[in-house]
Order: C-alpha cells, then structure tokens, then sequence
C-alpha cells in the first residue's frame, strides 16, 4: 500500500508503537487483558451490560455517579501505586554499578505517570466523588443543580484516565516529570507522543473537573434545605464549596497552559522556547499558578471530612465552628498568592521571595488553628477510637511533621538547599498522603455505610490502618535525611553505597503501604460477604450530627421524602435532640431529572479526538470533533428531561423504611 | 457559637416543608452560566498575561507598529460593539414576546457578528502573506493565540445563535428558550468586553510600544 496514503489513515501511529520488546510491559500488558477478559465475561454472563447502562453509565443520581467516582479513583490507586513500587525497587537496587533493572527511557515514563495518575485520577476523583456523594445529602437536596452535566463530568475524567492508560500500551508517556516543564516537554526535546498523551489526558479530564466544580458550587448556593444559611452549613460542606471555587478559578488556567504548550508542539508557536522570544519560565509560572490551588483543592475536603469525623466520634459539637469556617476560607483566597515558593531559585530577586516565602507560612496559621480545633473537640469528649477517628488522629500527628518541613521550605535559602532534592518529595507525600489520602480513608470509613448499608470491616480495617500508617513513615522519613544530604528527586542510578541502605529502608515502607492496599481491597471483600452482620438499618450508625445521616441507607433516589427543615448546625443531632418523628403520610409526587446517554457518548467522542491529535490522525480529530457538535447540539433538542416520582411510590419506598427501623428497634 | 434554638422549643418544631415546591426549572442556570463566564474570562486572563510578558519579544520581526492597521480594527470593534446592541434590542423583543421581531435581531446580529469574523480573517490572512506568522516571534504568537481564541468564541457563539434560532422557530419563545437566549446574550456580550480589553491592550497599546 501506498505508505502516504497509510500515514494519512493512521498518523504516526504503526506497530511499532506496541511496546512488545519490552517484556515489563508484556506482562502487565497480559495480566490487564485477561483482568478485563474476566470482568468482561463475567458482566455478560450474568447479562448485567443493561442494567449497568440503564441504572449507573447513564445515570444522573449524584449519588451513583459518586459511587463510580470512587471506584475510579481506587482502581487508578492501584496502577498510580504500581509506579511507586517500581521506581522504590529502581532505587533501592540501583547502586555499586549496577543499573537496577529498568531502562532510562522507561523510568523516566514511571515517575511521570506516577504523579500524573495520584493527583489527577486518584486523589481528584476520590476528592470529588465524596463530594458529589456526601454535600447534596449534607444539605438537605435531591440532587445537583445539574444533573446530566455531573454525568458528563465524570466520563470525562474517565475519557482523561483512558487516555493516560492507553500510553502504557500504545507508544508511550511523557518522560518529563509531572508538570511537563518545557523546553524538555517541548517538540524539540520530546518529540515523540508521551507529552501529547499528558496534555490530551489532562485536557479532557480537566473539562470535567471545571464543569463540576461549577455544578457544586451552584448546588451549594442554590439548593440548600431550608434554614440551612451559610453559617450553619457542615463543615464539609463549606470545604466543599472552597474547593470549588478553587477548582474553577485555577483548572482555567491550566486549560489555557495545556492549550499554549500544545500550541508550541502542534504549531511551531514560540511560547515557551529557548529562541524566537520565547519564555520557558512563563510556562513554570502559569503551571504552578493553577498548581498551588490544586493542592488545597485536594487537602480542603479532607479537612472538612475530620470536622465530621473529630465531632462525631468525640460525641460533641465541633469546637470553634466559625474560626473553622474562617481559617478554610482564608487558605483558599492564600492559596493563590504562594505560587512562586516551587521555584525560588528562578533567580526572582530577593523582594519577590520574600513576598512568596512570607505568604507561605502565613497559610500555616489557619491550618494551624484548625488543628487545635480539632483537638478542642477531642478534648474532654467521649472519644470512640473506630476507624475514621483512626486515621483522622494519624492525620494530626504526620500532617503537623509535614506542615513542619513546608515552612523550613518556605524560607528561601534554605530552599536553595532543598529544591528539587528529595526532602521536597517527603515533604510534598507528607502532607498528601498524611493529609489527603489519610482524610479520603477516614471519609470512606465514615460513609461507606451510608452508601451501601452495612459497615466495613474493622479488623482488615485496622490492619490496612496500621500497615499503611507505619509504612508511610517508614518510606518516608529515610527521604527526608537523603534530601537533607543533598540526593536529588528522580534520578535512577547512584554512585554513593552509603546511601543504599535508606533507599532499602525506603523500599520496605513501601511494601508495608503495598500489604495496606491489599488490606483495604481484603475488607472490601469481607465486608460485602459478611454484610447481614455489619448490616445498618437505621441509617445513623455512627450517632452522627449532620443532615445525611436522617435518611435511609442507602438513601431512596430522592435522598429525603420531604425537604427537611434545619435549625442548627448539627441538624441531624438537634433534631434526634428534640425527638424528631419522621413523616408517615402526606407524600407527594417528587420531580427528578431523567437518566441520559448523551455524557458518555460525548465524553467517548472526546476522549477520540484526543486519541488521534495524540497519533496526528487528523480526519478522526475531525470527524470526532463534528460527532462532539452535533451530539451536544441534538442533545439540546430535547426539551423532556425529567419526571415524577408518584406520591404511592414514595410511599412504599417509605413503608419499607418503616419497617425496618420498628424490627431494628424490637430486636 | 450560639444558635437559636430556644425560641422554637416552645412550640413543637416543624422539621419537613409540607408543602413543598419543586424548584423551577433552571432555577440556577443563570448563576452557573455566569461563573462558567468567570472560568472562562480566567482563560482570557492568561492569554492576556502571556500577551503582557511575551508581547515585547519581537525577535527582530515585525512589531505592532508594521503590522496593525487601526482603521481597520475602528471598524471591526465597530461591528463587534453594534452586534451587541442587536442582541440586546432582541432581548428586549423577547421581553415582549414578539417572536419575529426576536428572530430579525438575531439575524441582524448573527450578520455583524459574520462581518466581524470576516474582517479579522482577512487581517490574519494579510499579516501572513507579509511573513508576520505565529511562529515568527514569541509576540505573534502571543498575539495570534489572544485575538485568535476570541475569534473562535465568536465562531462558537454563532453557531450558538444560529441552534437557538432554529429552536425558537420551532417551539417559540418558551420559559427554556427565553433562558438560553439568556445565556447567549451574557455570553455575547462577555465577548465585547473582552474585545474591549483586545483593543485596548494589543491594537491600541501596541502602537505605542
């Protein structure tokens, strides 16, 4: 065949893009196929392909789409982790002369894809499907203010983790780090498709992230029970509503880097070039711009979760609500004036420095005040030490070390020391994982009962509790002495044996953490198969204070039979308190919105578009590009989006509570 | 913190809306259409940011002064600004539910809005012929990119029009229509201010730099 005509057909893509002499990728490459043969058989042989279209793929019900947020985001923990294995073994082995046993070319790939995958596609799904799950219950809503725009969102950050999966298998990803710093990220240095894998994944998956955070902050404002007024909204909540306002006035700016890069790449622009005027800096900067906010994108809901949990599991009324409600409000407007601190040493001057330095640890005091907050509330309570209580007290003792070496950070010369070296990395996994992962734990923990009415596991709980929680500091704190003796982030090979041994320490922390995912997806299991004896029939099983715990677990499609009333900040306790009955009559028709195919349809057509400006397929790009139009054009011909519930069907649905809760209360 | 909780003891508390209301549709479409404008305004911030940096980096190319030609930009932003007040005259037929008229505004917009389109293509087609490319320095590459993404949100925003137009043909001015003409208009006139912005910053600014 005519070799232009197959270069029009198929871009750059051929085979040899397929890694097959690559034996590594082989293996896993197998192991994935015949995982998904097996998922793939199984969902057909019990004919469930239906039923998972028609109730979850297409579904509209925050609630399920918050479910599928989490399984995403765990499924990605497992690959962003299998990274983490990979480059700890790297290191741990490559010393004496030897080479370890991964190739330049494909650890570089390794340590990107690594950082890529925990902060796009695992911390921000696990982030926003608690969000999407807990806040509308919270309160007092029948579901988001848009609907088909959260299902929509959510394929997209799929179409984004799709893309960045596929790079495993056909060509490969970037080799730049996990901001695609250019000029190395530019078409000169990387010429081949890992970057454009990295934008196009990160492109498509920040759609969805900015529409939803447009369609949280809506509900917030506009769907809150009555009674509820700013100030008594829960705590997660109002951490809920900054991160949103932060998602969408920071994933813009990212859009528009993403888009100025790919510009230089696809175009020949002079962005962020070393000649023609171009400004490799600029680049750092708008990157960090958006990134800095990205972190509190991520640590704020984890904050808002331990105010649950600190004031549940201590049996009282959060200490300090309005400080609390000040301090998150103050860190997200903060969180925009501490950007350059990533890089000090881009020679800014020493004004400029200390404006970023001093910015950044002032940002320590509201946190700071949260913590006592939270030990306010322990104080004198009645503490009960179950899971979520856990891993929120491992939280305060790790998160304060790492907010520690973020302020020893933030002072400029020393920084000069420290940039880039493996402190930094400490640091940085000290606070996500000691803060956000930690918080995502507790939050799954403290709501898993509410989503699926039975409780997980303690035991293979505690267990993931402990192996995770000792081996993070035991992969973690050898990283802070090898950065506070001059090792540098990401390297592959080292000449000095005396630092082996903490690279071996590092490694067995990292085994410890690996036996704690286990642990987690081992309780998973045993709490679905032991779920009559874990079995919640009252829907408070933790004698909880907020508004999501009044209703049924799993709560009816429509959350609340009738829109609750609230008169306190503890809704849910102050109405136990003053012996709240629930309704037994007088049901009506409930409005809800209509299931819809059109998000992952569209999400489909884009995540191909992506697929073939990767390959330079162009008439995919843009016949997808087309289909994109006119689906989102036909979609908004179709006036019928919602219908009633009947008042009867309400009423059974209501009945069978009923019944539950009176044999609960006899037996 | 003290909460009022005292008051209600007295009586028995009501802790359910008995007679409850849906919330209209598209109760908060305005409010989320406008912090999406916010998003994007972000977007155009950073186009400006970069423009701001890099828009001085000639690379020995042409400048501002050598390429623009201001009379040329008078009538474009002239087209621009006259398409907003179509739009708003058709806001205010809608006001009155007057369908034709509604329909000829938006007509005559879509029109200016075309002419506008035109014009800045065949300014972009020029500066190329004369080797002013966004390759050639970080400042038209700068340029290039802002004008060019307002450009493409005028595109978009036609093609808006052009749907809504078709809709309102077929369904008449109902409560949905009304609010996604809503929309279009805040999204319409966005854009002038941002052009506003464009012919300040870039055309007017550039000539004297």
């Amino acid at each position: 065949m005519n070799p232009d005509l197959i270069k029009m057909i198929f871009g750059r893509l051929n085979l040899d893009a397929l890694p097959l002499h690559e034996p590594i990728l082989v293996g896993t490459f197998a192991v994935v196929a015949t995982g998904g043969l097996a998922v793939f058989a199984i969902v057909t042989y019990f004919r469930l392909w239906t039923y998972l279209w028609r109730e979850w793929f297409t579904s509209v019900d925050h609630k399920r789409i918050g479910i599928m947020y989490m399984i995403l985001g765990i499924v990605m923990l497992l690959r962003g982790f299998a990274d983490a294995l990979m480059m700890r073994l790297q290191q741990a082995m490559a010393f004496g002369g030897s080479e370890g046993y991964l190739p330049a070319h494909h650890y570089d790939q390794v340590f990107t894809a690594h950082g890529v995958i925990m902060i796009f596609f695992v911390a921000m799904p696990l982030v926003t499907g608690l969000m999407n799950y807990v806040m509308p219950l919270q309160i007092g809503a029948r579901d988001v203010s848009f609907p088909f725009l959260n299902n929509f969102s959510f394929w997209m950050t799929v179409g984004g983790a799709v893309l960045v999966m596929m790079s495993l298998f056909i060509g490969e990803f970037a080799r730049t780090g996990w901001l695609a710093y250019p000029p190395l990220s530019n078409i000169g240095y990387s010429p081949d498709v890992g970057v454009d894998y990295y934008i196009w994944g990160l492109q498509v998956a920040g759609v969805g992230t900015t529409l939803s955070g447009i369609n949280l902050i809506c509900t917030i404002v506009k769907l809150r029970a009555p009674g509820m007024t700013m100030m008594r909204m829960p705590v997660f909540t109002w951490t809920a509503l900054c991160t949103n306002v932060l998602i969408v006035a920071s994933f813009p700016v990212l859009t528009a880097v993403l888009a100025l890069l790919s510009l230089d790449r696809y175009v020949g622009t002079n962005f962020f070039t070393n000649d023609f005027g171009g400004n490799p800096m600029m680049y750092v900067n708008l990157i960090w711009i958006w990134g800095h906010p990205e972190v509190y994108i991520l640590v704020l809901p984890a904050f808002g979760i331990f105010s649950e949990v600190t004031a549940t599991f201590s049996g009282k009324r959060l200490f300090g609500y309005t400080s609390m409600v000040y301090a998150t409000v103050v860190i997200t407007i903060l969180s925009y004036l501490v950007w350059l601190h990533h890089f000090f040493t881009m020679g800014s001057g020493a004004s400029v420095n200390s404006f970023f330095g001093i910015t950044t640890m002032i940002i320590s005091i509201p946190t700071g005040a949260k913590m006592f907050n939270w030990l306010f509330t322990m104080y004198r309570g009645r503490i009960r030490f179950e899971l979520p209580m856990m891993w929120t007290i491992a939280f305060m003792l790790t998160f304060v070390i790492g907010g520690m070496t973020g302020v020893l950070l933030a002072v400029p010369p020393a920084d000069f020391v420290l940039h880039n070296s493996l402190f930094l990395v400490a640091h940085f996994h000290n606070v996500i994982i000691g803060g956000v992962l930690f918080g995502l734990f507790a939050g799954i923990n403290y709501w898993f009962p509410k989503a699926f009415g039975f409780r997980l596991d303690p035991f293979w709980g505690k267990l993931s509790f402990w192996f995770w929680v000792s081996g993070f500091y035991f992969a973690f704190m050898p990283l802070y002495v090898l950065g506070l003796m001059g090792v540098t982030r990401r390297l592959r090979v080292f000449d000095d044996p005396s630092l082996q041994i903490w690279f071996v320490i590092a490694a067995f922390g990292a085994l410890l953490i690996f036996l704690g995912i286990i642990s987690m997806l081992v309780q998973f299991a045993v709490s679905i198969l032991r779920r009559e004896q874990l079995k919640d029939v009252t829907g408070d099983p933790w004698n909880a204070r907020t508004l999501e715990w009044a209703t049924s677990s799993p709560p009816p499609a429509y959350n609340f039979a009738f829109t609750p009333v609230v008169y306190d900040n503890d809704a849910w306790w102050d109405m136990k308190r003053r012996g709240y009955k629930r309704p037994l009559t007088g049901f009506k028709p409930i409005h809800m919105p209509s299931n819809t195919g059109t998000g992952i349809i569209l999400a489909g057509l884009a995540t191909a578009m992506g697929f073939a400006l990767i390959w330079y397929i162009w008439w995919l790009a843009a016949v997808s590009f087309i289909a994109l139009l006119a689906v989102a054009i036909g979609h908004t011909f179709n006036y019928h989006r919602d219908f009633d519930i009947p008042a009867n069907e309400v009423g059974q649905v209501e009945e069978v509570r009923t019944r539950l809760l009176t044999a609960g209360a006899k037996s | 913190m003290t909460v009022a909780t005292v008051s209600t003891q007295a009586s028995e508390p009501v802790f359910h809306v008995i007679d409850e209301h849906p919330h209209p549709e598209g109760a908060s479409t305005m409010l989320g259409f406008w912090i999406y404008l916010m998003s994007d305004c972000l977007i155009f911030a950073m186009l400006f940011a970069t423009f701001g940096v890099l828009g001085g980096n000639y690379a020995a190319g042409p400048s501002p002064k050598d390429l623009f030609d201001l009379k040329l930009v008078a009538v474009n932003t002239t087209m621009l600004l006259l398409s907003s007040i179509t739009y708003g005259f058709a806001m205010l037929t809608m006001e009155k539910s007057r369908v034709g008229a509604t329909q000829a505004w938006l007509a005559i917009t879509g029109l200016f809005g075309l002419a506008f389109i035109g014009i800045e293509l065949s300014e972009f087609a020029h500066m190329i012929h004369e080797g002013a490319t966004p390759q050639r320095s970080a400042f038209l590459s700068s340029f290039f990119t802002l004008v060019g993404t307002h450009g493409l949100h005028v595109t978009f925003g036609l093609i808006w029009l052009v749907t809504l137009m078709v809709q309102t043909a077929r369904y008449g001015l109902i409560e949905a229509n009304r609010r996604r003409l809503m929309c279009l208009s805040m999204f319409w006139h966005f854009l002038d201010v941002v052009w506003i912005g464009v012919f300040t910053f870039v055309y007017l600014l550039g000539m004297l730099r």
